[in-house]
């Protein structure tokens, strides 16, 4: 009798595919960070945090084709003072990038640190410990990633710096993997635009030291069939500030991860997304913020703009550790569903060991308000345009989070534009 | 200038006939007030010449300058120079007053062949009207309607019917919720945009409003047409006999 066929496991499959860079310091992390991931598997649609989002297209060998598309729209934030790092099918484009020297930060490639390195106990750190739920693409990260920058910001960064990620290979599968330092009470505004590849998996640790503020705008690109897993891993220090605002357009799949880790008393830990997604868009939020220290703000403020089938997913959680008192925390996930075909996936979570807390969240789905419509055309606004209105209306609340009003304007903008181009 | 012939109306849900046969015409240049018990259907007339969803037109017309405002959609109406001043304004969350206004006047402007109103001149006519309406800067910026008063949306409503310069104006039951100063001052903005060129339906229960926006006419309606038709003396009858004489008389 012939011995039956070995069974496939899609882990060791997708491994056979990858080789992981040999960089000296980093080394270590990553053959941790490969135990850690074959230990808990690549996700399968059974486990129970991909309930919501099929996890195939971004486990599976070989990254899925993506077409490149084109609009007229010119570069986001392209009037703004800003230093450009430029990655082009997750590969760093010097010529394209500029100097990579700014006054209160130091910025070095993953691909070229030297072999003794800044980085070497915060690479895979955070992300090694933020695990209380499996996220072995996070894993799958750390050990493999091609690319990436460390920047350590030591006082106040001079001006914005802006991750420009350009999709143009139909078949790129990009892994990209940054770490950023933040030093007692520096500062620093991290902007993150464009596609970056067909498949993008990508990992940002952001170590904030008391009394720093971390500041970051995200908005993830428009073409149609791209998919993306993208981490985010935060600690937060003793009064430091962590802002964060993604906004997505179009993709055939992204899921948004971001942990956050608040470790010291008095922090500000805001999060938050828009996105609108049209026909065969799948997006998905992934949220969990741990308090573990006294008095602390956390906001969580997602909202969804579907039609023609879009799916969007909301997982949330507040995790209150026992001694977090005085925690305040707040989540809110909103869809409008602009069809009967598009649905809204939510799962909130609180979870609360400390007694004097003050937490809530909430979750809804709707449709647009239609006496409000029917208020604006008596007035003489068009229905689309007054479709527009509202639509925009609904995602201010999320948008409002972005405290710069330049940056904010800006995205705003891009919505408009996306509106406009997906009306009737 | 406003033509309704024969105007027959049912709920598209339900197979309830509202307005049963109403024919009124409003001339450029006069009032006319509509008064009439609970459930006549003078809310549903308003409703339906502004081209509100949920009414079906079973027969009959109505015209405004001649065009048919049946097969127009609502802003269609409204570029056209129709206007209503809601019973009650809706609240928008997350649209700015000012926005709204000068996206509906610019919206009208254009669907008229008109030129846009700039940014400038557009602020400078605004302050100037909501001066008059006691509206002020912190009310602009404010989202449409939210957290507004009883007598602030009203007014607010005043102001947009200032803004868009409409040919025809509907008011429904627009001193609903108003205090005697508060109705006042609505009615002055209203007599403000009194001029040849201009009607108005005044939708109303009661006289007091009609003492100062002083009617031309005044119509009864009842059971889902006008029942008696006269001068503003008909409104000061039903002040003090009530509906009960007047539809006696008629049925």
């Amino acid at each position: 009798m012939a011995e039956p066929a070995p069974k496939s496991n899609p882990t060791e499959d997708r491994l056979d595919t990858l080789a992981m860079p040999q960089n000296g310091w980093a080394d270590a992390t990553r053959k941790a960070a490969l135990a850690r991931l074959r230990e808990m598997g690549l996700p399968g649609r059974r486990d129970e945090y991909w309930k919501f989002t099929r996890p195939d297209s971004l486990v599976q060998s070989t990254a899925p084709v993506a077409a490149l598309f084109h609009n007229e729209e010119g570069p986001l934030f392209g009037d703004l003072d800003r230093l450009k790092i430029v990655f082009v099918d997750g590969v760093f484009d010097a010529d394209q990038s500029d100097d990579l020297t700014l006054s209160g930060v130091r910025i070095d490639r993953l691909a070229e640190s030297a072999d003794i390195h800044w980085a070497s106990d915060l690479y895979g750190a955070l992300e090694g410990n933020g695990h209380y739920v499996p996220r072995p693409l996070a894993a799958l990260n750390t050990a493999y990633a091609t690319d990436g920058v460390l920047i350590h910001v030591t006082d106040r960064a001079e001006k914005p710096i802006n991750f420009i990620y350009l999709h143009e290979n139909e078949t790129s599968d990009a892994i990209l993997h940054h770490v950023i330092k933040l030093d007692p009470g520096a500062e620093v505004t991290l902007l993150e635009t464009g596609p970056a590849a067909a498949r993008f998996n990508k990992v940002m640790e952001v170590d904030v030291a008391d009394g720093a503020t971390f500041h970051h705008v995200r908005a993830q690109g428009r073409d149609h069939e791209r998919r993306a897993a993208t981490h985010i891993f935060t600690r937060l220090g003793a009064e430091s500030v962590f802002k964060s605002f993604t906004l997505t357009v179009n993709g055939r799949l992204t899921r948004n991860e971001c942990v956050i880790d608040i470790t010291g008393d008095d922090a500000v830990a805001h999060v938050a997304g828009a996105c609108v997604g049209d026909g065969d868009f799948h997006h998905d939020d992934t949220v969990f913020v741990t308090h573990d220290a006294l008095r602390c703000e956390s906001r969580q403020v997602f909202k969804k703009v579907l039609r023609n089938g879009a799916v969007g997913v909301f997982q949330g959680k507040i995790l209150v550790k026992e001694g977090a008192q005085k925690t305040d925390g707040y989540q809110i996930s909103q869809s409008l569903l602009l069809d009967d075909d598009s649905q809204f996936l939510a799962k909130p979570e609180l979870e609360i060991y400390a007694d004097d807390v003050a937490c809530s969240h909430g979750s809804t789905s709707g449709a647009i308000d239609e006496d409000a419509l029917f208020y604006l055309r008596s007035r003489g606004v068009p229905a689309e345009i007054a479709t527009d209105l509202l639509t925009l209306a609904f995602l201010a609340e999320a948008v409002e989070e972005i405290e710069d009003e330049v940056l904010r304007d800006a995205l705003v903008e891009r919505l408009q534009g996306w509106l406009e181009r997906h009306r009737g | 200038m406003l033509n309704i012939k024969d105007l027959h109306v049912q709920l598209e849900e339900e197979d309830k006939q509202i307005l049963k046969g109403v024919d009124l015409t409003v001339e450029a240049g006069k009032v006319h007030a509509i008064m009439g018990p609970n459930g006549s259907g003078k809310s549903t007339l308003s409703y339906v010449l502004s081209g509100r969803d949920g009414y079906e037109v079973t027969s009959g017309q109505a015209t405004l300058d001649g065009e048919d405002l049946l097969e127009m959609e609502p802003e269609e109406r409204a570029a056209a120079g129709l206007f209503l001043a809601f019973q009650y304004p809706v609240e928008i969350p997350g649209v700015g007053n000012m926005t709204f206004l000068r996206t509906a006047v610019n919206a009208q402007r254009k669907a008229r062949g008109e030129d846009e109103m700039s940014a400038a001149d557009f602020l400078k006519v605004i302050r100037e009207r909501a001066k008059a309406l006691k509206i002020d800067a912190d009310m602009l910026k404010r989202p449409v309607n939210v957290g507004f008063s009883g007598g602030e949306k009203k007014r607010n409503e005043i102001l947009q019917m200032a803004m868009l310069e409409p040919k025809m104006c509907i008011l429904d039951e627009t001193d609903s919720g108003l205090d005697v100063d508060a109705m006042k001052l609505v009615a002055q903005g209203v007599n403000a945009l009194r001029n040849e060129g201009r009607g108005f339906l005044v939708i109303t229960h009661y006289q007091r409003l009609l003492d100062h926006i002083k009617p031309d006419v005044v119509h009864i309606m009842a059971d889902g047409k006008i029942v008696k038709t006269g001068g503003p003396e008909l409104a000061l009858e039903v002040e003090n006999n009530g509906y009960a004489d007047i539809l006696a008389e008629v049925a």
